[in-house]
């Protein structure tokens, strides 16, 4: 296990560890989770894998806190906030972007099954080329001038979002040398109260790269980490148009009663 | 009770720079309005080097202790307080707001302001409240069950604008982060 007692690169830019040796500390990981048998279900805060994480995790134990007062509500968003156009990435441009039109749709509800609803969901991805429309993405991929990446959209009465888009493509990183990231679209998400909010990653389902990614295995336990890789559903998918994906995501349960809540 | 097991988080990544922030998103109130105060501060690493790619939200109440309804934080109309702000740290790892000081909601308990950290390499967002200081404090519910010699990490301090609130995410002098009911690892 030559890899655990090496001393760790924390430049995140280093590339210096291979795949064969973040994937030994990827497996070391889990192998000690599975020892311990206490189910996880959110990814790990400290998990050396992932360089990024060494010097931003808190370590001491997060604090206790009962939500009280602003912590109980969340902020509103209304349709004054989101223009319907931004549910549809494809439009943004003067020109059709390049790649695999799709559909993602899916419900945002709460731990105990209620629709979120009339809230705000933001999504931000790459292109069909794995090239992000950002100053600092320096991936030689082309920018596609009819894509920028970026959604937003409001949830309906049941919960639901729609996003019309391109399936981004994987793209490689510096964590380590040849890492390359998944395809994924980044959601981040508000609830009903303050503390259900959050941000994440969907991914799409079969990826070859899931096993290598430090991301994604940050998640020790398999049945959460299939938790953010949508399902393709034909009957989402349109004729002759778009191919559709589905996903739900559930956040933290409400801490207000359901008769406070409304 | 909650019966699902709610979605994992995931980290925000190095690219949301282009996306998440909009404009005037971290200005709650105009500057230089009546009442308007600054509330700012540095987010810094376990080495103590700024994190330039960090994003921080605030959610609070208005001056009177209200919690707000209204829509409108992201095409803000200069005139509704909605309570919630948006800003990214910039190259020195420091964010600005400009909003109001919050009142208390209740009457017993000492004014925050909620805050929500994200940023790479954080796996998933931390909670945390930046308090105003005074003299509630001592009464507070929260504050009195953390360990004396961390407290402070909750308090913003007076600065001439307004409050200042640094965010150390490792380290000697960290943040103290908190963990609701039904935030399960």
């Amino acid at each position: 296990m030559r890899h655990m007692t090496a001393i760790v690169d924390t430049n995140p830019d280093s590339a210096s560890a291979s795949q064969a040796g973040i994937s030994a500390e990827i497996a070391a990981v889990e192998a000690d989770y599975h020892r311990a048998g206490i189910e996880e279900t959110q990814p790990r805060l400290n998990y050396p894998p992932y360089r990024s994480s060494l010097l931003r995790h808190p370590t001491k134990e997060l604090h206790h806190a009962d939500p009280e007062a602003v912590e109980l509500w969340a902020p509103c968003f209304g349709a004054g906030d989101v223009a319907a156009v931004e549910s549809d990435l494809t439009i943004q441009h003067g020109g059709e972007p390049i790649g695999e039109r799709m559909v993602v749709t899916g419900r945002v509800i709460d731990g105990d099954g209620r629709p979120v609803r009339r809230q705000l969901v933001e999504i931000w991805q790459a292109n069909a080329s794995g090239r992000y429309a950002h100053k600092r993405d320096q991936h030689p991929a082309p920018l596609d001038p009819n894509f920028t990446g970026v959604g937003r959209c409001l949830t309906d009465d049941d919960g639901t979002y729609r996003f019309t888009t391109i399936k981004p493509g994987p793209y490689p990183w510096k964590n380590h040398h040849n890492a390359w990231r998944p395809a994924h679209i980044h959601f981040s998400l508000f609830g009903t109260d303050f503390t259900q909010r959050m941000i994440t990653q969907m991914y799409f389902p079969g990826d070859p790269l899931f096993a290598l990614d430090p991301i994604y295995q940050s998640i020790t336990d398999q049945k959460a980490r299939d938790r953010l890789v949508a399902a393709y559903d034909h009957d989402v998918t349109t004729h002759e148009w778009a191919t559709g994906y589905r996903w739900d995501i559930v956040l933290t349960g409400s801490a207000r009663t359901p008769m406070e809540a409304e | 009770m909650s019966t699902l097991t709610a979605t994992p988080g995931q980290t925000i990544g190095p690219f949301f720079g282009y996306a998440l922030p909009f404009s005037r998103g971290n200005e709650l109130v105009q500057p230089g309005s009546a009442g308007a105060i600054r509330l700012h501060g540095v987010v810094t690493d376990g080495e103590g080097a700024p994190v330039p790619d960090a994003l921080l939200e605030i959610w609070q109440a208005d001056a009177d202790g209200v919690v707000p309804s209204a829509t409108g934080s992201l095409r803000r109309d200069g005139w509704t307080f909605t309570g919630w702000g948006r800003a990214s740290t910039d190259d020195d790892g420091h964010y600005s707001f400009t909003t109001v000081k919050p009142g208390a909601v209740q009457p017993d308990s000492a004014p925050f302001i909620g805050v929500t950290v994200f940023a790479r390499g954080l796996l998933n967002r931390l909670f945390t409240r930046a308090y105003v200081p005074g003299d509630r404090l001592a009464q507070d519910r929260l504050l009195s069950t953390v360990p004396a010699d961390r407290r402070h990490t909750l308090i913003a301090v007076p600065d001439e604008n307004g409050l200042r609130f640094d965010i150390r995410l490792q380290g000697d002098d960290e943040t103290v982060f908190l963990r609701y009911p039904g935030h399960h690892r």
